[in-house]
């Protein structure tokens, strides 16, 4: 139960802010990734504002013995790099290019444009499920 | 507040959502321990891996994301929005949802709780995404296709 609230208020900011910063707006985030055309950096105070608060949220993670509202600490542990992390990430910058939407702005917008979002998040998820089944 | 040279650029409410987004990233690893991934989440409300938290908790984070933009929406009396054709929208989120997967994370997870943390993967991951979305519009740009 308090794991449950503690995550809707973290997606209930975490959807206020994607749309108080204009990134459940397609034609925003294109702009930011016009670079060599008409750019728009909001998408980068965007960014900054996040990586600020986040890495001051760093500093206080070795300082408790638990996270409030759980047992233990969960954190991604890998280091490498591989030819999987880097192919990955350049199939989604490119499907992010495309229509100026990534995953949480796309489920943002399921208020503001409900068709055309979830079109995207349908695909997005029949995406996922394509790596799922070829990977077992 | 206008940002000389740019007239489009919205600076302050870019700055703004941004802190929120850091604040609900920070809610997430400083209350229950775990990175607010969204596309890890997503995987994991929808039965398809992803995130080792609990499926409620995932379709609760979930939920909340639209729940969010409604509250902006409401307040501001309405939120531009301009998208592509279904088409290109289902193109995109394919390519999204495979991507992420394989990635293992998406502009949350790797852009801003891994490059916080000076994550090398994260770091690498997100400076991977971000040239191919710039490449993706400027080469898109180039065969005048236009999407939006």
């Amino acid at each position: 139960m308090r794991a449950n609230v503690t995550s809707l208020v973290s997606g209930t900011l975490f959807g206020a802010g994607l749309a108080l910063g204009g990134m459940t707006n397609p034609a925003r985030v294109r702009g930011f990734l016009d670079l060599f055309g008409n750019w728009d950096p909001t998408l980068a105070f965007v960014m900054g504002g996040a990586l600020v608060v986040m890495a001051i949220a760093w500093q206080i993670v070795p300082r408790m013995a638990r996270p409030v509202m759980a047992e233990t600490f969960q954190l991604p542990s890998k280091s490498d790099l591989t030819p999987r992390l880097i192919g990955g990430a350049a199939l989604f910058g490119v499907g992010w290019g495309v229509a100026g939407l990534c995953p949480g702005p796309g489920i943002a917008a399921l208020v503001i444009e409900p068709v055309s979002a979830a079109i995207f998040v349908v695909a997005m998820l029949a995406g996922m499920a394509l790596v799922r089944l070829t990977e077992g | 507040m206008m940002l000389p040279g740019f007239p489009d650029a919205a600076p302050l409410d870019g700055l703004a959502g941004g802190v929120l987004i850091g604040l609900a990233a920070a809610v997430m690893l400083l209350g229950l321990g775990r990175i607010a991934g969204v596309s890890g989440i997503a995987a994991k409300a929808a039965g398809l891996g992803g995130s080792g938290m609990a499926r409620g908790s995932a379709w609760m984070f979930f939920i909340g994301l639209p729940l969010g933009a409604l509250a902006v929406m409401l307040a501001s009396g309405g939120l531009e929005a301009r998208f592509a054709s279904p088409l290109v929208l289902a193109i995109a989120g394919l390519l999204v949802g495979v991507g992420t997967r394989l990635g293992s994370g998406c502009t949350s997870g790797h852009g801003v709780c891994g490059m916080s943390r000076l994550s090398g993967r994260s770091i690498v991951a997100t400076v991977t995404f971000m040239a191919a979305g710039i490449a993706t519009v400027a080469i898109m740009n180039a065969l005048g296709w236009e999407v939006l």
